[in-house]
């Protein structure tokens, strides 16, 4: 306990000392490995694309990210990825694989509410931010790299 | 009714809780307190096709339960006084619909459990009713879709978060003498110190608990040891110490009798984060464990405190702060009957 008094206007500031530390370096830690896994998965994904079924390397990514969202969201179903997602931060919530989750989880969660006002409606209620910000962002940077091109 | 300071309900003429019953969720029954639960659900669905469906049958059930215990028919209830955490207070209306009793709808968040406990006690003992049912429900799913994210979303939650409870917990009270009297009541105040983050609750109501406590032994003229238990809701591991210390601050050392319902429903090495929190933490425990010690002899006298942050998602959106409340009441065993 500290020696000051704790009233309403240094609440917020003691409050602080009283709770838990997150373990920063242990969580950078393990968001890196589960996160570096879920990449390693990518990359055996997309060279077996490309030696077993004859995609090009570039073609290869398309199929590799289908194949990361449909594992992601199995695991979502069957009810592990909050789980992994509580382990690793942002290791899981970063790739792909997190972005699935946050689709998958809402159309699960508003199946109740029916498939057009329910599923549909909240489809993109958590990722609906990252698409637009994703969209307004790629527009932004675009028609930077376009006047760029313009001007010299 | 007596009123002792501002804040404070005596019960004069006097007040029974004639059975308690309790239904919880697969997690709390693997609990400390498995063994004092009325029914444990193995399914967190409860076998119902949606979560609000599941909590239903948690409330609808530990209300049956509890009359069967009492052996009165629901004809006989005057008054139902239900809340839970869900907009509208969809669970407790919609068993009222289904039961018939005249409601009471309640909201004080996790408070609620005492909330209506006071109140029908209020109620039955100045004449209004004769006999009263209260029930609380809260569910871990329906509380997390509505209050945070889709239940199998992937985002970490900080060490500070609470688990909410799956359950419910109901209680009948009455004139008629029984072992468990209502003795006296303390109604808090909104207290908002200001603290923002939704996943840190147990801080936020530590000082609507510090308020309602410091109150409640000035009206009634009491110390913190004339009470075998004081049980707060669900302070949760981070705001019990919180509270301690605020109490200690006024010269009142509670930490010989204080302990909190979020941290006696769970084992410590439960994945519950830093406790349990709900209505139903507080009710569950009270109505199942608390009101058994009392029968029992462990207890005698026990001042239950439940604690409530008055959050919405709206309002913390709009960078508003958590306000929080807290309502105790006391729980004594009656020798004579």
């Amino acid at each position: 306990m500290s020696d000051q008094r704790i009233d309403e206007n240094n609440f917020e500031k003691i409050s602080k000392t009283y709770q838990p530390k997150p373990n920063y370096v242990l969580n950078c830690f393990k968001a890196f490995v589960v996160g570096g896994l879920i990449c390693v998965l990518g990359e055996l994904l997309s060279e077996m694309y490309i030696h077993w079924f004859n995609f090009s390397d570039e073609e290869a990514g398309n199929p590799t990210v289908a194949t990361l969202i449909l594992l992601s969201s199995l695991a979502t179903g069957f009810g592990v990825y909050d789980k992994l997602g509580q382990f690793a931060g942002a290791g899981s919530a970063v790739p792909v694989t997190g972005f699935a989750n946050s689709v998958t989880s809402a159309a699960l969660e508003y199946k109740s509410e029916g498939y057009v006002l329910g599923v549909a409606t909240n489809l993109f209620k958590l990722a609906g931010s990252v698409i637009v910000f994703g969209v307004v962002s790629a527009y932004v940077l675009g028609m930077i790299r376009y006047i760029w091109s313009l001007i010299f | 009714m007596t009123k002792l300071g501002k804040q404070t309900w005596v019960y004069d003429n006097p007040v029974y809780i004639q059975a308690s019953a309790t239904a919880v969720g697969p997690l709390e029954g693997e609990g400390p307190l498995k063994d004092y639960f009325d029914h444990v659900y193995d399914d967190l669905h409860c076998n119902e096709d949606n979560w609000e469906l599941a909590e239903r049958a948690l409330m609808v059930d530990s209300v049956h339960r509890c009359l069967q215990k009492a052996g009165v028919d629901e004809s006989n209830v005057d008054l139902l006084l239900a809340g839970d955490l869900l907009n509208q207070n969809v669970t407790g209306n919609y068993v009222a619909r289904q039961l018939g009793i005249p409601l009471l709808g309640m909201f004080g968040a996790c408070s609620t459990s005492m909330e209506t406990l006071a109140t029908a006690s209020a109620l039955v003992s100045s004449g209004y009713a004769k006999q009263a049912m209260v029930a609380v429900s809260s569910h871990n799913a329906t509380a997390e879709r509505q209050f945070r994210y889709p239940t199998e979303y992937g985002g970490q939650k900080p060490q500070t978060a609470t688990f909410t409870v799956t359950g419910s917990g109901a209680a009948l009270v009455s004139t008629k003498p029984s072992e468990i009297r209502v003795e006296a009541a303390t109604i808090g105040k909104v207290l908002d110190y200001k603290l923002k983050d939704p996943f840190d609750l147990g801080s936020a109501m530590a000082p609507a608990a510090w308020s309602t406590i410091k109150t409640h032994l000035e009206d009634m003229g009491r110390v913190p040891s004339d009470y075998d238990l004081i049980a707060t809701g669900d302070l949760s591991a981070v705001g019990t110490p919180i509270l301690r210390d605020l109490l200690k601050q006024d010269g009142l050392d509670v930490s010989e009798v204080h302990n909190d319902c979020g941290l006696m429903v769970y084992h410590s090495d439960q994945p519950v984060f830093s406790g349990g929190s709900g209505c139903a933490c507080s009710a569950v425990v009270t109505y199942s464990k608390l009101i058994e010690e009392l029968k029992n002899g462990t207890y005698n006298r026990i001042l239950v405190v439940a604690t409530g942050a008055l959050m919405s998602p709206t309002m913390v959106q709009q960078k508003e702060t958590i306000p929080g409340i807290a309502h105790a009441v006391v729980l004594t065993k009656e020798e004579s009957s």
